[in-house]
Parts: C-alpha cells; structure tokens; sequence
C-alpha cells in the first residue's frame, strides 16, 4: 500500500518535469530535422575546402565522393581525392566518435595506397577550452602526419618512440586517445573496403552521387 | 493578481545598469572572459543568450504556478537546455564560421548563472510581462557589458572594430588584449571605473548633506 502511494506521490511531483523533457525533445527533434541538411551542407564545404590541406598536391574540384560499405556493413562516405590532371592523389575518410565531452568528428587524409595518414582535420569538437580543444592545432594534428596505417596508433605521454605512437597533448589524455581510437576505428572499418575499391576502379561510376562542382568537364 | 514585487519598468531599468549582470552581478564570467576578443564574436554571444533568456524566462513565468518547489531548478535547467540547443544548432546551420569559432561556448550558456537566476529571481514568481521585461533589460546589460569589454579588447588588440579597422595600419596590435590575460586585465580595469564612479555617485549626495550641515553648525563661528 504504501509503495503504491509513494509511487502516485512521485508521478503528481514529477509529471511536470516529464511532460517537459517530452515537448522539450519533441521540439528539438523537429528543429533537428529542419537544420541538419543545411549544417551537413556546411561541413561538406569545409571538408572540400580543406582536401587540398589534407593530401598534398590535391585539386578539391575533381575530387568524388563515394559510399563504400565498410566492415560493420554500413555505408560510409568517403572522398576520392585527384590532382588537376586526374592522377589519383589519395583519400579523405570522415570518421567520428566520442571525445571527452561530446562527439569529435575528424578528417582523416591517407594517401593514394592508404598506408599513411597524410594528414588530420577537425571538423567538429567540444573538447574543454584551452585543453582538450587544442586538437584542433596545428601542433597536435601533425603528429599524425606520416603514421603508417598497419597498426592501430597509440597514445603516449613522452616522445614517441615506436613509428606508431603519437604524443598526447598535456592536459588532454582523453582527448588526445579520443581522436586516435577515432583514427583506428575508422581505419580498422574502411581500410580493407576502400582499398578493394581503389583495385576496381571501374566501380566509381554507379556509387554515389559526385561533387557538386567536380568532373565537370 | 496582487503585486509582489518589482514592476516590469523597474525590472527593464535594472537588468540595463542598476543590476547589471557583468558590473554588478559579476554573473556570466565564462562568456564574458571567453569570447570578447572582438565585437563580432561577443554580440553573437550577446545576442544568443539574450534568445535564450527571453525564451526560458517566459516559459518558466507560463508555468510558474505549476512548479514543485523541490523539482523547480530541474525544470529551469531543462527549459535553458532546449533553448541552448536551438540556439547552437541555429548558429552551426546559418552562422558556421561563428559557430566554429564560439566553439564550445554557446552549449555552455546553459551554465550561465544570469539565466537561471533570472528564472528563480523573477520569473517563477512574476508575472509573464515581468519577466519578459526582466529578461530585455538583463540581456541588453549584458550585451552593453560584452559590448564594452569587446571594444576595448578589439580596438587595441587588433585596431579594429567589428573586423574594420579603426586606427592606423601603424598601429602595432597589442597581442595581449587579444589573447586571455587580455580579458582578465580588461574587465578587472572595467569594472574598477564602474565601482569608482557607483562609490562616487553614492558619496556625492552624503558630501552634499555634510557640507551643508558643517555650514550650519560653524556658520556663525566664522
């Protein structure tokens, strides 16, 4: 009897705070559904404005983009990276994940072979200011520059050793492992499927919708 | 409805410079350390929590009579959040650059104590025009406060304001003013006159009162 009562005096407190959470969510829903075309919109303009920043030598212009089903089944949107004479240059994978406080969305450059990063860029993060948002440096993005893509990247503390290791920012354990196990699960997901097919470049055609601007002669 | 407390003028008037939230309340340090290194940043800051504390300060005045007062600030922090939320996917949609460039900054106006002190201050016990009221004037005197911090900081660090420039191409930029110590040094001078010239008005009507007394009691002895 008197869990029941308990009960009903939770409920007459608490239908306040849960009708609110519900139109509140609603709401944001609805807000979300409206602007997230646009805000996906703006971060494909910035990824293309920073491919040539990402592989070396890139034309941002010719670059395709592609979906390619990676090893957890689902497709994921990759760049196929060329120079202006349409040599293939290399790739820019998108990955996300995780950081310390919410989600970090990177760009990863690879080269054309996809055995080494050829660059980083932070599209997305709300790290803690003047800690964790230093992932966003320079500083801390080119010490990913060069890393070979075999193994899976590790973090450490003092000055990497090993070709695999990458130093963590101070401060910013979290986040400096955040972006590399960002690094590693995209590649451990996408690695093989992209490489496959970069073999077959006859697949390009019917994948995926290109670039806006791209190919068009 | 009897009257319990402050009328929405006297709230407007307040929120501007009586109780200004940076010179009086010292509330909202975070962004107004953070983000006034130019004026173009901080308005949009300004105005982003202004959207916010309107929005939350209404809501909660809508359903004030309706609050626990157990549950209350679970309910103000919920209102802010959504609000907040809005305001950061608006931004990330329509202003990219700025939204990049505030960072983690707008998802933390949830934790601005000016907002939710407003909510238990005023509007969960006024009415909706109260609070509304009550919200305007807090959001200008923090824009006023953003405002002047913003300029000082902009003009000398980049000798620019709003991203024009203003003084001449010779002018070095004191780096300093742009970076954080730059903030600290600005507000602590800020709110240094703003103190000097409350404490000057508040003694100027005492002088006033004991000049005139003194002359009354040794006017005859000299």
């Amino acid at each position: 009897m008197s869990d029941l009562s308990r009960q009903r005096g939770y409920l007459r407190d608490a239908w306040l705070v849960i009708l609110l959470a519900l139109v509140f969510g609603g709401g944001l829903a609805g807000v979300q559904s409206v602007l997230s075309d646009k805000i996906a919109e703006n971060k494909r303009q910035e990824t293309y404005s920073v491919i040539p920043e990402l592989v070396s030598g890139a034309d941002a212009t010719k670059t395709v983009e592609l979906l390619i089903e990676g090893r957890n089944g689902k497709a994921a949107r990759v760049y196929k990276v060329t120079a202006s004479d349409g040599t293939h240059k290399g790739w820019v994978l998108p990955a996300d994940g995780q950081g310390f406080a919410d989600r970090v969305e990177v760009l990863i450059g690879l080269d054309a072979t996809l055995s080494t990063i050829t660059g980083l860029y932070v599209l997305e993060q709300k790290e803690t200011p003047g800690l964790g948002d230093y992932i966003t440096g320079e500083t801390f993005r080119s010490r990913f520059r060069g890393k070979p893509t075999d193994g899976s990247l590790t973090v450490v503390k003092s000055d990497p050793q090993a070709d695999n290791e990458i130093r963590a920012l101070t401060g910013a354990t979290i986040s400096s492992e955040s972006v590399a196990a960002i690094v590693n699960a995209a590649l451990a997901n996408m690695k093989g499927p992209m490489q496959e097919h970069g073999a077959s470049p006859s697949e390009d055609s019917g994948l995926a919708p290109t670039a806006p601007e791209g190919r068009g002669d | 409805m009897k009257r319990d407390g402050p009328t929405a003028l006297e709230r407007f008037i307040n929120g501007v410079l009586p109780e200004n939230p940076v010179y009086r309340q010292l509330l909202g340090m975070c962004p107004t350390l953070a983000v006034t290194n130019g004026m173009k940043p901080a308005m949009t800051m300004a105005a982003a929590t202004a959207f916010v504390l309107i929005c939350a300060n209404i809501i909660v005045s809508l359903i004030r009579g309706l609050l626990k007062p157990h549950l209350r600030i679970l309910v103000f922090t919920l209102t802010i959040a959504t609000f907040v939320t809005i305001a950061d996917r608006f931004l990330a949609a329509y202003m990219y650059e700025m939204s990049k460039q505030l960072g983690p900054y707008v998802p933390l106006i949830i934790v601005n104590c000016l907002i939710i002190s407003r909510c238990e201050i005023c509007a969960s016990k006024q009415s909706l025009g109260v609070a509304a009221a009550d919200a305007v004037g807090m959001s200008l005197g923090f824009a006023a406060a953003l405002a002047s911090i913003a300029t000082v900081r902009e003009i000398l660090g980049s000798g620019s304001w709003f991203g024009i420039s203003v003084l001449p191409a010779a002018w070095p930029g004191w780096g300093i003013m742009v970076l954080p110590p730059g903030a600290f040094l600005t507000l602590v001078l800020l709110l240094g006159i703003a103190e000097w010239m409350s404490a000057r008005r508040r003694r100027a009507p005492e002088r006033q009162s004991e000049t005139e007394s003194e002359c009354s009691l040794h006017g005859h002895a000299h």
